[in-house]
């Protein structure tokens, strides 16, 4: 199910009228914060689409994640960067890929750690089947239900997705 | 025994299960606990200054000499990791009624510690104490004897990264009391393994080990040739409490004609930073208005000490499965 970078591109356009049209005016005083590396660049393309005033936050959840003991840390953690204050603001987490939830679970914990935000959202290009914990996508370019060993990732140089073999990382074709 | 550090500190599948020396670590290894400790940085910038690795972790400062910057920066590093901090002042505790260092190691684990911080007077004491822990326990090296202070070399190392932005030009300059200074081997180990240019060793004849330059370091006996052109001034702290022997004159003379001043300084690079490991002994080995200057980072050293400590911690305690201790 390789997906091009230009029906991506049309999803992200209809999520971001989904974004505007949910939050309404206030959408300029949005906060967006990718989580890396994925999220990174889907928040990027949502924050120039939504225009908004801020700039765009990254959270790095290495130091967040629940199985770090048994996978050892990665040495290239990057730092998080929130250069705003999120103290009852409106937060729109970005992710490319929802899954288990266990990385969103990181991500709201160190979010919390920088303060108290009015309202968190959730905008993810996909929405794959096999929540682990009680967390859904606000916005979700797509929603599919894959085989346990695959995997859909983000092209390195587009925002194009592919699909792959989870242990190999191996591409998919079908 | 003082010098197996490197075997014992790697486990069996490689990586780093203790911290006992930068001895044997190599550039990787080195570069890679720099560039953790450069994302701990960070978590300075939050409201809540944590992250939750080590959560559920209980950390034992156990200190056989006293001190105050290392014991509170690991302290402060166990606590941004949200571990439990246990500090023991071993001088005034068990060991002072004659319990022996193993019998005192064997109670911590029965209370189910899992990292030691170490810090004594003997050197190769933390490496003795890491063949003697439970599987699943680690022990970190914060200065044994006159051997090793590897988390000071690594806090010295990011902090000359953070302002010269590598290794391969510098010429660093390590000036004072070598022969007390476990800081300043562990320095030179570390500085050589990150490919420093020149790391020079300034000081007077006693107060030099004997074959220093088999470390691969540049010997100079008159501190301005000694830090001339150099881009990094390391001062070591004059260590009275452990000259046994009258080593030097006084104090006084020793400012005279080793003390880092404003006038020595500009022998050095324009852009030359100055470090000292702490506590400085001001007029002894530099003049305050070196210390206090604007070519001094000894502030952000004792910052830096934070991260590295974090991001040692967090590597040897990482580097077990919890699952699979006794």
């Amino acid at each position: 199910m390789a997906t091009d970078a230009a029906t991506v591109e049309q999803w992200l356009d209809r999520m971001a009228d989904e974004i505007r049209a949910s939050v309404g005016d206030d959408v300029h005083d949005l906060l967006i914060v990718g989580v890396h590396t994925g999220g990174v660049r889907v928040a990027e393309a949502l924050h120039t689409r939504l225009g908004a005033r801020d700039p765009l936050g990254t959270l790095d959840i290495s130091f967040y994640r629940d199985d770090f003991t048994r996978i050892g840390l990665h040495p290239r953690v990057r730092r998080s960067e929130l250069p705003f204050s999120i103290e009852d603001r409106t937060i729109l987490l970005v992710d490319d890929v929802l899954y288990s939830g266990r990385t969103i679970r990181a991500a709201l914990n160190e979010l919390f750690d920088y303060g108290r935000p009015a309202r968190v959202l959730l905008a993810v290009l996909v929405e794959r089947a096999g929540h682990e914990l009680p967390i859904r996508a606000d916005f979700a370019g797509t929603r599919l239900e894959l085989a346990p060993g695959q995997q859909v990732r983000l092209n390195h140089d587009d925002l194009g997705l592919s699909l792959r073999d989870a242990r190999t990382g191996d591409p998919i074709d079908g | 025994m003082v010098e197996a550090g490197a075997d014992v500190q790697l486990g069996p599948d490689g990586r780093l299960r203790h911290f006992l020396t930068a001895e044997g670590l190599g550039r990787d290894r080195l570069t890679e606990i720099l560039d953790l400790a450069e994302s701990f940085a960070g978590v300075h910038d939050k409201s809540i200054k944590k992250v939750p690795l080590l959560r559920g972790h209980t950390v034992v400062n156990l200190f056989f000499e006293t001190s105050t910057r290392t014991r509170s920066t690991f302290e402060l590093a166990a606590k941004r990791l949200s571990a439990d901090v246990l500090n023991l002042n071993v001088q005034t505790s068990a060991t002072a009624k004659g319990e022996s260092l193993l019998d005192t190691l064997a109670n911590l684990q029965a209370m189910q510690c899992d990292l030691f911080v170490m810090r004594h007077a003997e050197s190769g004491a933390a490496h003795f104490v890491a063949r003697h822990v439970a599987p699943g326990t680690h022990v970190i090296n914060a200065g044994d004897g006159q051997h090793a202070h590897p988390t000071q070399a690594l806090l010295d190392a990011l902090t000359i990264r953070r302002h010269k932005g590598g290794f391969e030009d510098l010429t660093v300059a390590i000036v004072g009391d070598l022969l007390h200074s476990r800081v300043a081997r562990s320095e030179i180990h570390a500085l050589r393994a990150l490919g420093t240019r020149e790391i020079r060793v300034v000081g007077p004849r006693t107060l030099l080990p004997n074959a220093i330059e088999t470390l691969g370091v540049s010997v100079f006996h008159d501190i301005e040739p000694g830090i001339a052109d150099a881009d990094v001034v390391i001062m070591l702290r004059l260590q009275r409490e452990r000259m046994e022997h009258a080593l030097l004159p006084s104090e006084t003379e020793f400012f005279s004609r080793w003390g880092l001043t404003p006038e020595r300084l500009a022998h050095a690079r324009p852009d030359a930073i100055v470090m000292h490991p702490g506590p400085i002994n001001r007029g002894v080995e530099i003049d305050s208005r070196v210390a206090d200057g604007p070519q001094s980072v000894i502030l952000d050293q004792v910052t830096n000490g934070i991260a590295i400590r974090m991001a040692v911690m967090a590597l040897v305690a990482g580097t077990a499965p919890r699952e699979a201790r006794p």
